[in-house]
């Protein structure tokens, strides 16, 4: 255990310089915004008074380095300034809007494992065949166009030619759960309501699926590869002679050390579905943090631009933490001293 | 280089994939003599020929101001090509560069230069698209730029990687033991491994700089009407499913299709050049 923790304390250290790095960037950027956010949140109407107040409260009148000196001191106190847009706490709306969103990405992380990774090992076991190549077509296809386009396609199919899933929302309006973690799918079950959960399991499909399925092509692809070349390996050759079957060769001595690159790469694709998500958002109605960000994005909302990416980012830190968490302990001999990349 | 070539027609896949790369370049080319209607690139209205479901004329339709749909998909095709070249012609040498000088100096310079590269890299990549977009005024040069600063990163890990797994090779030690400056060794001895991978990212990062300038235009952060523009179109088109379809189906297949021709492309060379993630 104790190589772990070590890991894990360093993985942390690494991962608040680099969010104290995101944080300085983000904030350099939101600054160069050419125009007066003060008069902007304020509109025409306001007097000259009421914009310098405005001005003065929020520090616009100080060099730069002392705006972000004041920033990263609310920020220590978990407060991220008040959104210009909604005139509440950025927290307030980040904490509202961030669980459907992180509910889509969790669901469609879970399918890219579920469904690439057996993929995978089907497309090696069989390389070369028809199965392998259908994937290899499959795989490549799903990384070839952005989520909202898999977004119309699949809700054209699935939800209005052949009316099989809800066209919009998490769910049916019939039902009213209580929020205690955001997380419908986690709610409806402590809410001890399974019908309500089987509904907002059937929202959630379609929407996921979009979302995964260029996850799902590169995992394919990256277990396949991964396998093709473990089966060159002589341990491989002698499990054969020994007359292993080859499901059992497929699944447990060539997938084993495939696994520790694809875990990577689907650390890296969390971070891509996060993003990603903002786009199917915006086709499912799905009432997660895309409105939300391209909303105080179109109206230079300081604040809330910068809350909103520093929050996705340290969720995105967090994952990968746990990424290599996991491959620490699968794989027993892990360089430690070194940052697996 | 022809050895490539001719592998690459001789695989159905990767031919299929250059005949889609050469259809998309060819008619984003001759975008003026194909497109039936070349003046719809434009803010043009024909209220008489409005949201017409595909029929001749118009073979995709037209869109609700009554413009073909086929033909600003030929100039949208223009705009996206141009947008890709650019793109990658800024970040790949100073991706490149930052993952050279990382990778050979290793230390201080390893670390600084990395934990930079690790910032960009844990700010996902779309949002920090759509932060500078945010900021900046939507106009193509600045989705360019927003575009650009989020793609060297992975260039610098790609080759800082290969560094420093070259680093320690002979040839390169040779050539310091005879006294070769720093900056010989890193671009004529190293650099040149690290080109067959830069060459297969760059092909397959082609079709994704497409995708990913299509994703900001879809949010509305990207290039502004009346000019054409693939994500717009289906974004404005969203709004009319299932009855106007083909307002979103066709500009969304001419991204797949235009994407799929670069990842065939980039998936055999990947093969033939032994390059590796």
């Amino acid at each position: 255990m104790m190589p772990i923790a070590r890991l894990l304390s360093k993985r942390l250290g690494t991962s608040l310089l680099v969010l104290f790095g995101v944080s300085m960037l983000i904030f350099a950027i939101a600054r160069i915004i050419p125009g007066d956010p003060a008069r902007i949140a304020l509109g025409p109407n306001a007097t000259t008074e009421q914009v310098a107040a405005l001005r003065a409260a929020l520090h616009l009148d100080d060099p730069v380095w002392i705006q972000y000196g004041y920033f990263l001191g609310d920020l220590l106190r978990g407060d991220l300034g008040v959104s210009l847009y909604t005139n509440r706490p950025v927290t307030t709306d980040i904490a509202q809007f961030l669980p459907a969103t992180l509910e889509l990405v969790f669901v469609a992380g879970f399918m890219m494992v579920a469904i690439g990774l057996p993929l995978g090992i089907l497309s090696a076991r069989y390389r070369g065949g028809i199965a392998d190549n259908m994937v290899r077509i499959v795989s490549l296809l799903g990384v070839s166009a952005p989520s909202f386009v898999w977004a119309v396609i699949l809700m054209l199919i699935f939800a209005f030619y052949l009316p099989l899933f809800p066209v919009a929302g998490r769910i049916s309006d019939s039902y009213s759960i209580q929020a205690v973690t955001g997380f419908l799918l986690v709610d409806t079950l402590i809410a001890g309501n399974f019908r309500a959960f089987g509904n907002a399991a059937w929202h959630i499909v379609l929407p996921a699926f979009a979302l995964a399925l260029s996850g799902i092509g590169q995992a394919t692809r990256l277990t396949r590869a991964n396998m093709v070349e473990t089966y060159e390996r002589p341990y491989i050759e002698m499990a054969r002679s020994y007359g292993f079957p080859g499901k059992r060769i497929a699944n447990r001595y060539a997938f084993k050390p495939s696994l520790i690159p694809s875990l990577t790469i689907i650390g890296l694709d969390f971070a891509a579905m996060l993003g990603n998500a903002f786009l199917v958002e915006a086709i499912f109605a799905w009432p997660g943090l895309s409105r939300y960000g391209v909303a105080v994005i179109l109206r230079k909302d300081l604040n809330a631009i910068v809350g909103t990416v520093l929050i996705i980012s340290a969720t995105f830190l967090i994952v990968n933490i746990i990424v290599d968490l996991l491959i620490a302990f699968i794989n027993p001999r892990i360089r430690l001293s070194q940052r697996s990349s | 280089m022809k050895r490539t070539i001719s592998i690459l027609i001789a695989n159905p896949l990767s031919l299929l994939g250059v005949v889609l790369v050469a259809t998309v370049v060819l008619s984003a080319l001759f975008a003026d003599f194909i497109a039936p209607f070349p003046e719809h690139r434009g803010a043009v209205v024909d209220f008489a020929n409005f949201n017409k479901a595909p029929e001749w004329p118009y073979i995709m339709g037209t869109d609700l101001v009554g413009r073909d749909i086929f033909s600003r998909i030929l100039y949208a095709y223009r705009i996206s090509l141009i947008l890709g070249v650019v793109v990658l012609a800024i970040a790949v040498p100073i991706g490149v560069t930052v993952g050279l000088v990382a990778g050979y100096f290793g230390g201080w310079t390893e670390y600084v230069l990395m934990r930079i590269t690790d910032i960009f890299l844990s700010i996902p990549p779309l949002v920090l698209a759509m932060s500078i977009m945010g900021v900046l005024e939507p106009t193509l040069a600045n989705g360019m730029l927003a575009v650009t600063v989020m793609w060297w990163p992975w260039y610098t890990r790609l080759v800082y990687n290969i560094t420093r797994s070259e680093r320690e090779e002979g040839y390169v030690l040779a050539a310091e033991v005879i006294g070769a400056s720093p900056l010989h060794v890193i671009f004529r001895e190293i650099l040149p491994n690290c080109v067959p991978a830069v060459v297969t990212k760059m092909t397959l990062d082609l079709g994704f700089v497409i995708l990913i300038a299509s994703s900001l235009s879809f949010l509305g952060l990207g290039v502004q009407p009346p000019t054409p523009d693939l994500g717009s179109m289906v974004a404005d088109g969203a709004k009319y499913l299932p009855d106007s379809w083909w307002l979103t189906v066709f500009p969304g297949l001419a991204i797949l299709v235009a994407v799929f021709g670069f990842n065939l492309i980039g998936d055999a060379l990947r093969d033939i050049l032994g390059a590796d993630q």
